[in-house]
């Protein structure tokens, strides 16, 4: 393939979606490549949205996505539903491969990867993945009907998960490092009325236990360092997000924690033409809409570029 | 060829006796990352299917076997050959990557 685009958009959660539907309506002819297995982001994966403004009274998060991405495509944005695995960003003509072994090139390059499930970082936390430990609390809550689970966390992903698995076991044990929330407020009174919650706090999960499946957390007390070990069926795993970078290591300037640095306010890289927004970008924020916000200033950022 | 649905009734005879590997697909309507594996698994069906059939196991519909074989996340992709369970891969992976970890099988 020799056509040079304008620009590619890597990542499609509400900022690659959006980013779509912005460089889509500048007419710059726009060619996001949604993931194979991650399209549609993080919010693929949790149920009820109701802080995103616009939708009074809530918003399943796949279907605003599937919304986004259906008017990302109305005004003409080509959407590929595969990963890309290379980048060379470094020349004019920016030179991407995707999954599948074709190569794109284009002058200008949107950068909207998001984030991964951060893991504990336990041997027997991978060991159990799949039998009994789980990053998605939608996906595999079910298979926790009557029993007692841990959730291991203390933001909002944490506490929506613990309300959410409600719905199938008996007792929910949310596990968290210090003695309060990060959660919004609603949310964690949310979670501290349901009598099906309980808070173990200043702890942390210092084993999985458990031959074949988890019966039990080996934890300690972040106090006093005393150790305990309690039984649990099942464990969620809600303690954060990593920026999913990697591929950028080296070509892109990224802060010590892997995430993409950009200049000031503007989501431009230190690389001419590259631009990255959403969760890649954010330490602090990480919510639908200002990713949505900043994936609509990359496709702005990156329409002044390619003006020049 | 396409992926078919195998039912607890039909798991004797459609995995633990088949005569080649078989992968089966454990997933559900409400999983997001099941849907998006779903078509990869389509496509590896349809370009391997002589070497590996696949199959795919509703766990709302039949969860009797998905508690026989202690299915807790989906999608969870178990490789069964004479009956016996040979591989396990949990979570949703692009193409590539699940080829490579079929590798053994499609040779």
């Amino acid at each position: 393939m020799s056509e040079v685009r304008n620009v590619v958009i890597v990542g499609s959660g509400p900022a690659g979606y959006t980013a779509a539907i912005y460089a889509a309506r500048a007419q710059l002819n726009p060619i996001i490549y949604e993931g194979s297995v991650t399209a549609g982001g993080a919010l693929m994966n949790t149920t009820e949205v109701e802080n995103f403004p616009g939708f009074t009274d809530g918003v399943m998060g796949p279907d605003l996505m599937d919304s986004m991405r259906k008017q990302a495509k109305r005004f003409g944005a080509e959407l590929i539903t595969d990963d890309i695995v290379e980048m060379d960003l470094s020349g004019d003509i920016k030179i991407l491969k995707d999954g599948s072994g074709n190569t794109v090139k284009a002058k200008s390059v949107i950068l909207a990867t998001g984030s991964a499930y951060r893991e504990i970082g336990l041997v027997n936390e991978k060991r159990l993945s799949g039998h009994g430990v789980s990053w998605c609390a939608t996906c595999d809550g079910f298979f926790f009907r009557g029993q007692t689970i841990a959730v291991v966390g203390g933001g909002d992903s944490a506490v929506e998960e613990a309300t959410f698995l409600t719905r199938f076991a008996d007792k929910v044990v949310l596990i968290h490092r210090r003695d309060s929330l990060r959660a919004s407020k609603i949310m964690a009174e949310r979670a501290k009325a349901n009598p099906k919650i309980e808070f173990l706090w200043n702890t942390e999960v210092i084993d999985v236990l458990g031959a074949d499946k988890v019966e039990g957390l080996k934890l300690r007390n972040t106090i006093d360092g005393t150790e305990s070990e309690q039984a649990f069926t099942g464990l969620f795993v809600a303690i954060g997000h990593i920026p999913r970078s990697e591929l950028l290591i080296g070509q892109i300037t990224l802060d010590n924690e892997g995430y993409v640095i950009c200049e000031g306010r503007s989501t431009r890289t230190n690389l001419a033409g590259v631009f990255a927004c959403g969760d890649l970008v954010d330490h602090t924020y990480r919510q639908a809409i200002t990713a949505a916000g900043s994936g609509c200033a990359a496709a702005l950022d990156a329409e002044k570029f390619l003006a020049h | 060829m396409a992926t078919s649905k195998v039912t607890t009734a039909s798991f004797d005879a459609e995995v633990l006796k088949s005569t080649t590997p078989v992968l089966v697909d454990f997933w559900a309507e409400w999983c997001g990352p099941c849907r998006a594996v779903g078509p990869i698994l389509e496509e590896i069906s349809d370009e391997y299917g002589s070497k590996i059939k696949i199959v795919k196991l509703n766990t709302d519909e039949e969860s009797a076997i998905a508690i026989k074989y202690g299915i807790t996340s989906i999608p969870s992709m178990y490789v069964f050959v004479n009956g016996e369970v040979v591989k396990q891969m949990v979570g949703a992976k692009p193409k590539p990557a699940l080829l490579k970890e079929l590798e053994s099988f499609l040779v």
